[in-house]
């Protein structure tokens, strides 16, 4: 699949904004104030500025409203609909923090289902499309939670909870390359089953409908990358949970203290950032859509 | 309402004889030139006398081979647009309700108006039935030519499709698969018509005629008087072989 940058950004923006938004609403930090101002500030822009990318994709964003109807069926538009409620409902209890120093503790509870909801309609997005056998699978959605949360923890400066959430996530994460990688293979469609020729003999696909390229092609069979695939995902996990992990190891250490607590911490979060931004890279430019065959490629 | 119609009255479709068909791409032109000037937005093309040209199309012809194990290998001409799935993935993604599905015929369409050109149905549709216009960035595929099925103002032998009106090796048809006594219901009992990636779990409308199988393989037969037509002599002799020699020992002659 083309790894359109816009989505990248999205989900990997977002992702964490509403990890942070759900642990703000937990009360973990519960902060009041100008403090409070920062944290929420902190979060939606990370959260909003991850939707704003997500409709430059689209070929017509002035419909954008439209999103809101097939809540019955699409994930796309529970998706739209669960990320306006989160934000609003966020929005409310984060001026009670800010503005009365009150701490509506339930609706904040609520604010951090519905932002961790969020990401799970996301997920599903992805998770539903049976074309894309790479995504069709639990592993989808449990490695968008996982980096979710834990984004969430490390950004929050949550460091006991980040370090096992941590490890969950990048283990989720692995989980979705393993399972990702069998199962093209695993679904059963090949070029027999596309053709319906399969019982004949051998099928070849012998000459493209058009000499050119085309939408389905560019959309769909995304090849720029794969060589380095594994190269890739060894960058990605690195940053995405290993650093952290190393950096907020520290510390917990009497060996690190004072501002370079805070210089670490910065660290294990930008790391973490670019870490997931590559991994989400990978997501689509390894995804292979089985329209392909018709094509006679993966 | 993207949420899919239990069943529909009538369902509209086409079968595909895949042993009819020529590989002319008459259907693939006819296509886009009746989408390009009715129904909705034309059919746009990117650089179409450059050197990378590209275009929408909501019907292409795909050319595979087949290579059994002991036979000569076979080509098959293929052409694919929308089938009109009764379960169709690409119609319950979509988050406007532009993409649809009719009740009255089973037709999958898109209301331009309301489409925001997420391509999230492309990314549904097993088929690449759906394809992305460039210019006007909303989902076109294939409207069994709807304008054209029920226009009154066509003399009746034109109201069916424009790829089956065109088709000259008669590959295509078009009726409705709920009738079993349809033309298409009958082609299809008949010939064995087949589904797409059936494990898919779309349940396409349009069916697919397999090739027939061919007569027997001619390849091996042998000719009585063919062992009198074997090569005389492999080694070329006398003025022959001469000639042979002096050309390749002259300049360039060895390889
Ligand atoms: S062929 Fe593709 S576009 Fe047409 S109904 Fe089926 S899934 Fe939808
Ligand atoms: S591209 Fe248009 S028709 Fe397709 S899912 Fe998006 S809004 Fe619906
Ligand atoms: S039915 Fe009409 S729109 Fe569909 S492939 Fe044929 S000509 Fe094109």
């Amino acid at each position: 699949m083309h790894p359109a940058p816009s989505v990248i950004l999205f989900s990997t923006l977002s992702g964490l904004g509403f990890g942070l938004l759900a642990f703000l609403g937990l009360g973990m930090p519960a902060p009041t104030g100008f403090s409070a101002f920062v944290w929420f500030t902190l979060a939606y822009l990370l959260a909003v500025g991850g939707l704003i990318a997500s409709t430059f994709h689209l070929g017509h964003p002035e419909r954008a409203m439209k999103a809101f109807k097939q809540w019955r069926s699409s994930w796309l538009s529970r998706e739209g609909i669960c990320a306006v409620v989160a934000l609003i409902v966020m929005a409310i209890y984060g001026a009670g923090l800010v503005f009365a120093d009150t701490r509506f503790t339930l609706l904040g509870y609520l604010g951090a289902v519905l932002s961790v909801g969020t990401v799970f309609t996301t997920a599903m997005i992805y998770t539903q499309i049976r074309t894309v056998p790479r995504w069709h699978n639990l592993t989808t959605p449990f490695m968008f939670l996982s980096l979710c949360i834990a984004g969430g923890a490390l950004l929050s400066g949550r460091v006991s909870l980040a370090i096992p959430l941590l490890v969950i996530a990048a283990v989720a994460q692995i989980a979705h390359w393993v399972v990702g990688d069998k199962a093209f293979a695993k679904s059963g469609t090949t070029i027999a089953t596309a053709t319906g020729l399969g019982a004949r003999g051998d099928v070849r696909a012998f000459e493209p409908p058009h000499t050119g390229t085309n939408y389905l092609l560019k959309e769909f069979v995304y090849v720029i990358g794969r060589k380095h695939a594994t190269k890739l995902r060894i960058i990605a996990l690195v940053l995405m949970a290993v650093v952290p992990l190393v950096a907020l190891t520290l510390t917990q250490t009497d060996a690190v203290s004072g501002v370079v607590v805070h210089l670490f911490a910065a660290i294990a979060v930008i790391s973490h950032l670019v870490g997931v931004f590559a991994a989400r890279w990978l997501f689509f430019a390894q995804a292979e859509h089985v329209v392909g065959l018709y094509y006679g490629k993966r | 309402m993207t949420t899919l119609p239990t069943s529909t009255d009538k369902k509209l479709g086409l079968v595909i004889d895949l042993d009819t068909c020529v590989g002319c791409h008459a259907c693939v032109i006819s296509c886009k030139g009746w989408n390009t000037e009715n129904y909705g937005a034309p059919l746009s093309d990117q650089d179409p006398y450059g050197a990378e040209p590209s275009g929408t199309f909501l019907n292409r012809v795909h050319s595979y081979e087949i290579q059994p194990e002991a036979a000569p290998a076979q080509l098959i001409h293929f052409p694919k647009s929308c089938l009109h799935c009764e379960d169709a993935p690409c119609v319950t993604v979509c988050p406007t309700g532009a993409s649809y599905k009719r009740v009255e015929d089973g037709i999958v369409l898109v209301n331009e108006q309301d489409c925001i050109g997420c391509g999230l149905c492309a990314w549904a549709c097993p088929y690449g039935a759906r394809e992305m216009d460039a210019t006007e960035k909303v989902m076109k595929k294939c409207t069994l030519c709807v304008d054209r099925i029920y226009n009154e103002n066509l003399p009746e032998e034109d109201r069916e499709p424009a790829c089956v009106r065109t088709c000259p090796a008669g590959a295509r048809h078009f009726g409705d698969f709920a009738d079993p006594d349809s033309n298409v219901s009958k082609l299809t009992a008949e010939r064995g018509g087949m589904d797409l990636m059936p494990e898919m779990g779309t349940k396409p409308v349009n069916k697919y005629l397999p090739p027939r199988l061919k007569d027997r393989d001619r390849s091996q037969d042998v000719d009585i008087l063919a062992p009198l037509l074997d090569p005389v002599a492999t080694e070329s002799t006398g003025f022959l072989g001469w000639l042979d020699k002096a050309l390749e020992n002259m300049p360039g002659g060895k390889t």
